[in-house]
């Protein structure tokens, strides 16, 4: 599988837009009902000045590049595209997201990859609270660290944290992996650390090299999931519902 | 800031400047007068004449300033007593503050906010969920000499907290949540707490989501509720030092793009220009 650097585009033969001139409902819309493949498939957009709903809703293979910090919900809904910030985001970035990939070179803020479906996150700084809620297939990977609550109710996919985890990870856990490299401030109701067989070291590898992150082992990391006593109802389990 | 931020919250919008400080011995006041025409110039005569001197009267859309040879909590006392058909927004050395039930645009333009220079400021754009829309539910709020309070976010047992704070002497003005938030900041100060310890206080006794900012008379501190509800943003360079619910808000800053940017964790007191967090 491809590295999520992508193939390089020649700058000139990028398709432009200028948010300090544009709206976002224009590039939106360009982006949804423009030809597919534009020079190559490859969007620059400049001055996003922290607007929020950047680049939401792609359905097609464009390589897109971010020059600068969005607000909430970038690349929501992502099918296909590749998406690179180059700069940080607010929240909810590539919140259900379908497939494609999602770079940020700065750090997100809450919620980062809600419920997303498909495709692969990649957050090269640190995301806080709630960094992969209800997550429902795709893979995230964090090169620093993830706040209180992420993987809340996480239900398929990985999360990859190569720093630290806060508080209260994987509360309510269903199937998603989670694998975390430094310290866990506490682990939420019903997950436990799991042992680190060959496939789960296979696994982290491989998201890693996806991510495009050499310096650090894929056997260096511990794994949590779910321990599978909140699926059905017993009265036992009351205080932990 | 404030017009980048209108959106999120449209009703109503505030400021606090910190700015221009009275000399010794004398305080600055800010009054906000509901009349169509105010009349500051006879309030002016009659403050000369209690207190031997005031400044001229400095007039923005419905508020003025006063500079007054008393002290502080002796001019808010005469005001209240004398004046109580004007509300006294802001009282200390610097602060200023100025609100008003509008949108947060047509906010700047009345008040010619940008006129305004000061070394630091707290702003505000009010989204109303939990009473009136009206100026004196409007944020800044003031918390004692130099201190306000701005808030993002609802409490749930304000009621029950308003009751206890009026039992401890307390005045509240309004059905507002953020109001009790700050009444409740004016008491722990009042009964000796530093502002640091008043803060770390909302931890225990506020129910409720909030992200808090506060003025003091040479900084500011921030605080996020536990779970942090509500967004906060950072931003510092060599030059300043910010903070917004959004970067939005931070981008039209000079220099922005280079600022270090973070989130303030939750439950966690920040604050800077330290002095008066211990006084």
């Amino acid at each position: 599988m491809a590295t999520v650097g992508g193939p390089q585009i020649a700058r000139e033969a990028l398709w432009s837009f200028d948010l300090a001139e544009q709206t976002v409902r224009e590039l939106n819309q360009s982006l949804h009902s423009g030809p597919p493949v534009h020079a190559g498939g490859g969007v620059v957009i400049h001055n996003p000045g922290g607007r929020h709903a950047v680049a939401v809703g792609l359905d097609a293979a464009y390589e897109v590049e971010i020059e600068g910090h969005v607000g909430y919900y970038c690349a929501g809904m992502n099918k296909l595209a590749t998406v690179r910030v180059r700069g940080n985001c607010g929240v909810g970035v590539a919140e259900n997201m379908m497939s494609g990939v999602v770079v940020v070179e700065g750090s997100a803020s809450q919620s980062a990859g809600a419920s997303a479906r498909g495709g692969l996150l990649v957050i090269h700084g640190d995301a806080s609270a709630r960094c992969g809620i209800s997550l429902k297939g795709a893979d995230i990977v964090v090169r620093g660290s993830v706040g209180h609550m992420s993987a809340f109710m996480a239900q398929r996919g990985a999360l990859v944290v190569c720093g630290d985890a806060g508080d209260s990870l994987g509360d309510s856990l269903y199937e998603a992996r989670l694998y975390v490299r430094g310290s866990v401030a506490g682990l939420g109701a019903d997950c436990i650390e799991k042992e680190m067989r060959s496939e789960h070291v296979a696994q982290v590898g491989e998201l890693l090299t996806r991510a495009g992150i050499d310096d650090v082992g894929p056997g260096e990391f511990r794994r949590y999931g779910s321990a599978r006593r909140l699926y059905n109802f017993h009265v036992d389990n009351l205080g932990a519902y | 800031m404030l017009e980048q931020l209108s959106d999120r919250g449209p009703d109503s919008a505030g400021v606090a400047f910190y700015r221009d400080p009275a000399p010794a011995g004398w305080c600055k006041v800010s009054l906000h007068s509901p009349s169509a025409a105010p009349e500051w110039e006879a309030l002016w005569g009659e403050l000369e004449a209690e207190f031997g001197d005031a400044s001229t009267p400095r007039v923005r859309a419905t508020h003025a300033v006063f500079m007054i040879a008393a002290e502080a909590e002796d001019a808010e006392a005469w005001l209240v007593e004398r004046h109580p058909e004007l509300t006294l927004m802001s009282a200390g050395r610097s602060i200023e503050i100025y609100k008003e039930a509008d949108l947060p645009t047509r906010f700047v333009e009345k008040f010619a906010l940008n006129e305004i220079a000061g070394t630091h400021a707290l702003g505000h754009t009010r989204m109303a969920t939990e009473s009136r829309v009206t100026t004196a539910g409007s944020h800044p709020f003031s918390t004692g000499l130099d201190l306000c309070l701005v808030h993002n976010g609802s409490l749930s047992n304000h009621n029950r907290l308003r009751r206890a704070l009026q039992r401890e002497g307390m005045v509240f003005r309004t059905e507002n949540d953020s109001e009790v938030a700050a009444g409740y900041l004016t008491w722990r100060l009042r009964e000796g707490a530093s502002l640091e310890q008043a803060l770390e206080g909302c931890l225990d006794d506020l129910d409720g989501f909030y992200t808090f900012a506060v003025g003091t008379a040479d900084g500011f501190a921030v605080l996020r509720d536990p779970i942090a509800c509500k967004p906060a943003v950072m931003a510092e360079t060599d030059e300043w030092v910010a903070m917004a619910s959004e970067y939005r808000a931070i981008a039209v800053l000079p220099g922005a793009e280079d600022a270090v940017l973070w989130e303030p964790a939750p439950g966690h007191v920040y604050s800077w220009g330290t002095a008066s967090l211990v006084a």
